[in-house]
């Protein structure tokens, strides 16, 4: 932190979006493979661009464009985009009681923009004797933000230059990104079965139509963490496993 | 922009931005149940979970564990990379490069 003296809105600012900078690094690659997936799942350029600009959810957006490729009705991609971003809540519910005095003006915006990463480090700053929070926490999000459009840009441009992009197994990326999330997540035995039955039932089920399956696994395998936990000799923290999530937006 | 795509990205736009402000907005006006708060830190694990295990072992509409499923394999690798290393970064690396040299092999 600066002197205090020196301390202003922008220099708080500047170091949220200074202490977002490694997030960004790694929210690039995940913009850049939306974007060139995102083209080659048949959507038009504009609402690749849109999706970023007004969705601005990394693994929704993911989820979206596949489920788009494999057509998927409409109403069913917004479902399943709902449930993905569940977690956000939990985020939400936790930065509320720093945020409880924001105006609407703030507030809305700063909602708007929650994301893994920026959650992951305001939660850090909130606590501390630090002035101007809010700034801080506006330097995050708009840094994410600009970053998340850039690479959705390069991407798209990338996935239309390069021919049958879609065909090389880019959404490969996809399934290798929430084996980088889920894995780490498993470090209770809890968390490890909820993974174990959702994974299970998510073949056994994949015959339901419209991805239907899916639901059927997550709400298994949310069940049978919650049944494990309850059961479990001595209580598991209830935290939210920062460090470890999920590389969004 | 079709019509279906902006219907889509409307409807996303809503289902994403609800859960990131509703919580934030209501907190210290209502009393959330913690089951609700435990239940919620299983969604990323079941969630993304069964979304990556059929795109693993399910190739076109057929479960199989053929070596020319390189998505399997490589998300083998991918899971090992994770676990030894936890880091996100390496491990999206790491697997690509796994995937698309055992494409390059065996597919």
């Amino acid at each position: 932190m600066p002197e205090k003296s020196k301390i202003s809105r922008t220099t708080e600012f500047v170091r949220g979006a200074k202490d977002t900078i490694p997030m960004m690094v790694g929210a690039a690659p995940f913009g850049t493979i939306f974007g060139a997936i995102a083209i080659g799942a048949g959507l038009t350029p504009s609402a690749v661009i849109g999706f970023s600009v007004f969705v601005f959810a990394g693994s929704a957006q993911f989820i979206a464009a596949k489920l788009f490729a494999d057509g998927l009705g409409i109403a069913l991609i917004i479902f399943t985009t709902f449930v993905v971003n569940l977690r956000h809540a939990l985020y939400s519910a936790s930065l509320g009681p720093y945020m409880k005095d924001f105006s609407q003006k703030w507030m809305l915006p700063l909602a708007f923009w929650l994301t893994d990463e920026t959650y992951a480090v305001v939660i850090n700053n909130y606590p501390t004797d630090a002035p101007y929070k809010r700034w801080y926490h506006l330097g995050s999000s708009v840094s994410m933000y600009v970053n998340w459009q850039l690479w959705t840009v390069i991407g798209l441009v990338a996935g239309s230059q390069l021919e049958g992009i879609a065909e090389l197994g880019l959404d490969f990326a996809l399934v290798v990104t929430f084996i980088g999330i889920v894995v780490p997540l498993l470090t209770t035995r809890p968390m490890l079965l909820s993974a174990v039955v959702a994974g299970v039932v998510s073949i056994l089920a994949r015959d339901i139509p419209n991805n239907g399956g899916l639901m059927v696994a997550a709400i298994l395998g949310i069940a049978t963490g919650v049944i494990a936990e309850s059961l479990s000799p001595k209580p598991q923290p209830l935290e939210i496993p920062l460090d470890s999530m999920e590389s969004d937006a | 922009m079709t019509q279906n795509e902006l219907f889509l990205i409307v409807g996303m736009m809503l289902v994403t931005f609800l859960p990131r402000y509703v919580p934030m907005l209501i907190i210290g006006r209502v009393d959330l149940p913690e089951r609700l708060f435990r239940a919620l830190r299983y969604v990323p694990v079941a969630v993304l979970t069964a979304i990556l295990v059929p795109e693993a072992f399910v190739r076109d509409g057929q479960f199989t564990l053929a070596l020319d499923n390189a998505y399997l394999y490589a998300s083998i690798a991918s899971v090992i990379i994770a676990w030894r290393f936890n880091n996100l970064l390496l491990t999206i690396g790491g697997g690509l490069l796994f995937f698309f040299a055992w494409r390059l092999l065996l597919g």
